[in-house]
């Protein structure tokens, strides 16, 4: 065959190719939504879910998931961005950073059950912690920084040079320029790829099974005590959050409508993760284009 | 005069420069412990099924039933390690040939609309929770492969694809920054000598870009490995080794995520179980050390 010919037929392959994948992908959305959303109501939402009757809500999961992932990030964000500051600034390239730098990398390799298990292991059992949403924050913790570290230090080598420069010749400490000079304007790139590692917490189910535990006691939305044992803030009650409870629901359900339920609760999931990751896109692009005065 | 003023500005300079320094260290430091513990725990615990329980190695390396309830109980983990290689490498076998492509259409043929609408949806796909993936192949490929197969349709090739579909944007996106990353010269000289597209494409640019490649592929392999519950949902979990790719079976991280919760701690089966997570654990190290090891050889 002519070496046109066969370029043509390959070029049509890889269009062929592609056009599947993103065929794929919005049949993969469009099916999700499609079942989903029709299932979605005020009262869907906010109801607590059914073990045998239909018409379970999925409210308390709905509630567990946010929660959950603000306490994740209280303790995330500033162990994170700090290591991620000694990786970029402090650390000098010797054996032990080369050593710290393997470390990570294989913490952000493993897998979510993994991290599950030794929450199981320190958190739950060894912390006497129980299954409770602060042992989930913490395994989500550990399962989440690597992925600050390395946006942080990300964002930091980002940072023009003559800028840091500028304000070391000034005879600002080190530390004082990183603060107030380096993170502000690393500000965009760690704070869309935070809102992404949100959308990825989110979602995490194997990792919480066996840590926030896969039952919801039942909350009381009026009381917000954060010591009481019914109140939606107690951080140490057992919680399921959105994505275990899908898994639950389409491995154990029993209820007469479980695949309406798993369907709706997809959905919602599906939208959530959506809505944080046009969100970071939106934000990232404002505030680069606030800070650096482009268009 | 000079000396005072040091002794009033410079000296809170350096406690400001020390705090800094203390606090970032600290924060690393937090992140080694955490790892240092979790491979001592994991090891520990799964090490107990060999050291206090007295179960040989080879035995569940190697055993072909895992009934570890029985009267004598068995531990073989063949099935498990089968499973949870075939359905890893069989995904990567589908993922691999299509992120190539999709990566150079993105990067060869249409640059614009691959930038900025394939790559941003591709990404999108990287951010679906595996439960949802799980939830679909439940509902959607496991009915399907039964309507068109001889078997229940869940099993192995349910597990692969659903595990393709997850992987596929990580090996897409690392294919895509490779072709990107190639110096045009190369591409170019080719295109000068007279060669088509496709000439450049599989004699040039496939080659040069083959560790990256397989990098992308190897980091494939090592998620679909640990992935846990969308797997779970649809390969059946029978602990044995199926006849064919349409029959129940289990991985290493179902098998886990099935009975731990089931198990007392420190039971034998449950320490078991832990011996499962130390081979996972260990996959991922074996993972990340070939994945070094690509790299290094890409970079020359």
């Amino acid at each position: 065959m002519k070496a046109k010919t066969v370029d043509k037929i390959a070029t049509g392959v890889f269009i062929g190719i592609a056009a599947f994948i993103v065929l794929l992908l919005a049949s993969l959305l469009g099916y999700i939504l499609v079942r989903g959303v029709s299932h979605i109501s005020w009262q869907f939402l906010t109801s607590p879910p059914q073990t045998i009757r239909e018409g379970g809500g999925i409210g308390p999961q709905l509630f567990n998931s946010v929660f959950l992932l603000v306490l994740t990030m209280i303790i995330t964000i500033p162990i994170g961005i700090g290591a991620g500051i000694y990786m970029s600034e402090y650390a000098k390239p010797n054996k032990m950073t080369g050593f710290i730098r393997l470390v990570v990398e294989v913490l952000s390799s493993f897998p979510s059950i993994i991290v599950g298990l030794f929450g199981l292991l320190v958190f739950v059992n060894f912390f006497d912690f129980g299954f409770s949403l602060f042992s989930g924050a913490l395994a989500l913790t550990v399962f989440n920084l690597p992925l600050m570290v390395r946006i942080t230090e990300q964002g930091l080598k980002g940072v023009p040079l003559s800028q840091k420069e500028a304000s070391l010749a000034l005879g600002i400490s080190k530390w004082t320029t990183i603060r107030s000079v380096m993170l502000p304007v690393a500000l965009p790139v760690i704070l869309t790829g935070t809102i992404l590692a949100a959308g990825r917490i989110f979602g995490e189910a194997a990792a919480l099974m066996f840590t926030a535990g896969m039952s919801s006691p039942r909350l009381d939305f009026t009381n917000w005590n954060p010591l009481d044992a019914v109140s939606p803030l107690n951080p140490f009650r057992p919680a399921e959050t959105l994505a275990v409870h899908i898994w639950k629901v389409n491995s154990e359900g029993i209820a007469p409508d479980t695949p309406e339920i798993a369907a709706g609760a997809s959905a919602v999931l599906v939208i959530l993760v959506l809505v944080f990751n046009l969100g970071a896109r939106m934000l990232g692009r404002y505030v680069h284009r606030k800070f650096t005065a482009t268009k | 005069m000079a000396k005072s003023y040091d002794r009033l500005e410079g000296k809170p300079h350096l406690t400001e420069e020390w705090v800094g320094k203390a606090y970032t260290f600290v924060c690393i430091m937090f992140l080694v412990i955490t790892i240092s513990s979790m491979v001592y725990f994991v090891a520990s615990k799964g090490l107990s099924t060999f050291l206090v329980n007295g179960v040989n190695v080879g035995d569940l390396l190697t055993g072909l039933k895992w009934n570890p309830e029985a009267d004598i109980p068995l531990f073989g983990a063949l099935p498990f390690i089968f499973g949870s290689f075939s359905t890893s490498i069989l995904a990567a076998i589908i993922a691999a040939p299509l992120g190539f492509c999709a990566a150079v259409f993105m990067v060869e043929i249409a640059p614009k609309f691959g930038r900025k609408y394939m790559q941003p949806v591709i990404e999108l796909l990287a951010g679906i929770p595996s439960v949802v993936y799980g939830f679909v192949g439940l509902s959607v490929i496991v009915p399907f492969f039964r309507d068109t197969f001889p078997g229940q349709g869940i099993g192995i090739a349910a597990g692969a694809v659903v595990l393709a579909v997850m992987i596929l944007p990580t090996i897409t996106t690392i294919a895509t920054d490779a072709l990107a990353a190639l110096p045009a010269g190369l591409k170019e000289g080719s295109y000068a000598l007279g060669s088509t597209r496709y000439q450049t494409i599989s004699r040039i640019v496939l080659p040069t870009t083959l560790p990256a490649q397989m990098t992308g592929i190897v980091l494939g392999i090592a998620r679909a490995f640990g992935e846990a519950l969308a797997v779970q949902m649809v390969i059946g979990n029978a602990p044995h080794i199926p006849h064919s790719l349409f029959e129940s079976t289990s991985t290493l991280t179902s098998a886990i995520t099935l009975s731990m919760g089931n198990t007392s701690m420190g039971s034998v089966h449950n320490n078991a179980l832990w011996s499962l997570a130390l081979i996972l654990m260990l996959m991922t190290f074996v993972f990340v050390f070939i994945i070094r090891m690509l790299e290094r050889r890409s970079k020359l």
